[in-house]
């Protein structure tokens, strides 16, 4: 499987990542060489095999808690830490033009 | 600092030291040393200065919360710590300061362990040298021109100097096993589900376990009494009851099976590391251990199998990194798209765009069954393979890490042979299964090797019973750090 610029171009734009010339380059020879090594996994015999999604607890999966209300953070904590908020919310570039 | 954890924890029992006196040797041994080593990214002081006072009068009035009360540790920057900066070794995080504490936190707070810093570690967990931290790598205190491992480094090699007796960290793909062996201390990956993951910094979640490193396998056991348990927090957490992990350590280790994989001494593996992993097993075979050949035909495929679903999971995870609730934010993006893209161009390391990217295209339309279903389906076998050998022995002994410690800057330009690393590691961590690496010998550089145990599931106690038998017991300081 050969990967070119413009799939690491593509996979970069779904990943939101912007990158240079030099990255989508580098990239496009180092996915190459591991996706090369991954290659080895079509010849496993997989026929009748489930997928594991999950390897704990089997049990722990059910265990969902009490739908109960509970204090969250404070907001004002939260919004400390974002690049930009007002005193209620995040702040964004505009999206509508 | 030259005790154990437990030994530690005994001298504050009968009153022979004071937990400020500890913080204070700690802190100080840090700022005398750590400049060689890089482990620490900062230090909690008046954290740790507050909280060993409160120790202080707890020992002196005989009421320890716990055997940890007024013991220092340490913890790798991936745990939210309320008002100390997390980073998970990234520039994305830099200046984060969480509001909240992890669960693991809380719970060595409450146990009245000091914590003494935050420790270095590759930029998410992403990585086996701790050279792709965003600040820095870290040296191994036994050749500061070699790594300590990683993604854990900062942990193994602040253990490793003495500058505390027991730090947490996790694993992923063997992120506290293969550091704990390439410094010469025991690092334990508990079974998937034993310890809460709420408020850890999450690379792939179906993979990722917190765990402890300390000199020995009881400084091991103390750490981890205090982190386990259920957490209704993290949905994945198991509701077993936890064990007295302490508790095998007087019986000896007769009668119980061994299984040693052929697939695990196979290509690859160093000479010198097989013959001292071989003599570990040997040990534990004098002291009454029935050890017998076995297989596990499906291991040699973890490696390919776990860059799919690793990936897989880690690119939807670090897809919350996008400059608008927390970390940093590009500036003068024309509109929403460009300020995603830029916010994660500028606070990204190259590795962990590289795994994004891989884990994006396997997600993507048109691979995801060829890559991420394979993968699941193969990770199955896998794990069957292990359920299997467990039905004829107890645990699984082989080495941790095919190589001792190699050269800072030896494998950062070929990503491959920096996975290849985890060759022994990654099975137990897509079969959930508890693994221990604890030290065995040195090679002829001096560099220390780590033997590894793999238990059944939440079958700690039995792995860390073998460890304690198997561990070199004594192992000295690292030359500088005496």
């Amino acid at each position: 499987m050969a990967i070119d610029r413009a799939q690491v171009r593509h996979v970069a734009r779904l990943a939101r990542l912007a990158l240079s010339a030099e990255d989508e380059e580098r990239f496009a020879a180092q996915l190459q060489n591991v996706l090369g090594y991954i290659e080895r996994l079509q010849a496993v015999d997989v026929s009748g095999v489930e997928p594991l999604s999950f390897a704990g607890d089997a049990e722990s999966e059910l265990a969902l808690r009490e739908d109960a209300v509970k204090p969250s953070l404070p907001r004002e904590k939260v919004l400390a830490q974002a690049p930009q908020a007002d005193e209620q919310a995040f702040l964004v570039p505009r999206i509508l033009e | 600092m030259t005790t154990t954890l437990s030994q530690m924890s005994d001298a504050l029992a009968r009153g022979e030291t004071t937990p400020s006196k500890l913080a204070a040797e700690s802190i100080e041994r840090i700022k005398a040393l750590d400049g060689k080593v890089h482990a620490f990214l900062r230090l909690t002081e008046a954290e740790a200065s507050s909280a060993a006072k409160a120790a202080d009068a707890r020992r002196a009035a005989g009421k320890p919360l716990s055997a940890l009360d007024g013991v220092p540790v340490g913890l790798k920057d991936i745990f939210c710590m309320e008002g100390v900066e997390t980073t998970a070794g990234s520039k994305i995080l830099q200046g984060y300061v969480p509001p909240y504490d992890a669960t693991v936190v809380r719970k060595l707070k409450a146990a009245g362990a000091v914590i003494i810093g935050k420790l270095n570690m590759d930029e998410f967990a992403m990585g086996s040298s701790t050279e792709n931290s965003a600040y820095g790598p870290t040296m191994n205190p036994w050749d500061l021109s070699r790594t300590p491992g990683g993604s854990s480094g900062g942990s193994s090699a602040a253990v490793a100097a003495r500058f505390v007796p027991g730090t947490l960290g996790t694993d992923t793909g063997g992120s506290i096993r293969q550091p704990a062996a390439l410094v010469g201390c025991a690092g334990l990956k508990p079974t998937y589900g034993r310890v809460s993951r709420y408020g850890v910094v999450a690379f792939a979640s179906s993979l990722d376990q917190v765990g402890p490193f300390a000199q020995d396998s009881r400084g091991a056991a103390l750490l981890l009494q205090a982190i386990a348990g259920h957490d209704e927090n993290d949905q994945t957490s198991s509701k077993r009851p936890v064990p007295d992990y302490a508790a095998g350590f007087g019986k000896g280790v007769r009668g119980l099976k061994l299984g040693v994989p052929r697939e695990f001494f196979g290509e690859g593996l160093h000479p010198e590391v097989e013959k001292s992993v071989r003599a570990g097993i040997e040990k534990l075979k004098g002291l009454g251990c029935e050890v017998r050949e076995i297989s596990l035909p499906n291991s040699p495929h973890a490696i390919a199998t776990y860059y799919i679903v690793a990936t897989a999971e880690a690119s939807s995870n670090l897809a919350r990194y996008d400059g608008i609730r927390f970390g940093h934010r590009a500036k003068g993006g024309k509109n929403l798209l460009e300020l995603y893209e830029n916010t994660r161009a500028e606070g990204f390391g190259a590795e962990v765009k590289r795994r994004i990217m891989l884990g994006t295209y396997a997600l993507s339309a048109g691979y995801f069954d060829a890559y991420y279903i394979r993968a699941q389906k193969v990770r199955a076998l896998i794990q069957r393979d292990f359920l299997q050998a467990f039905a004829e022995v107890d645990a699984v002994i082989g080495p941790t890490s095919p190589t001792t410690a190699f050269k800072l800057g030896e494998k950062l330009d070929d990503p491959l042979a920096m996975y290849l690393n985890d060759v022994y590691t990654v099975p137990a961590n897509l079969a959930g299964l508890p693994g221990l690496s604890v030290p065995c010998g040195f090679d002829s550089k001096g560099l220390p090797i780590g033997l590894q145990l793999v238990g059944r599931p939440f079958e700690e106690e039995t792995i860390l019973r073998l460890g304690d038998a198997a561990e070199l017991a004594d192992v000295p300081a690292p030359e500088g750090f005496r």
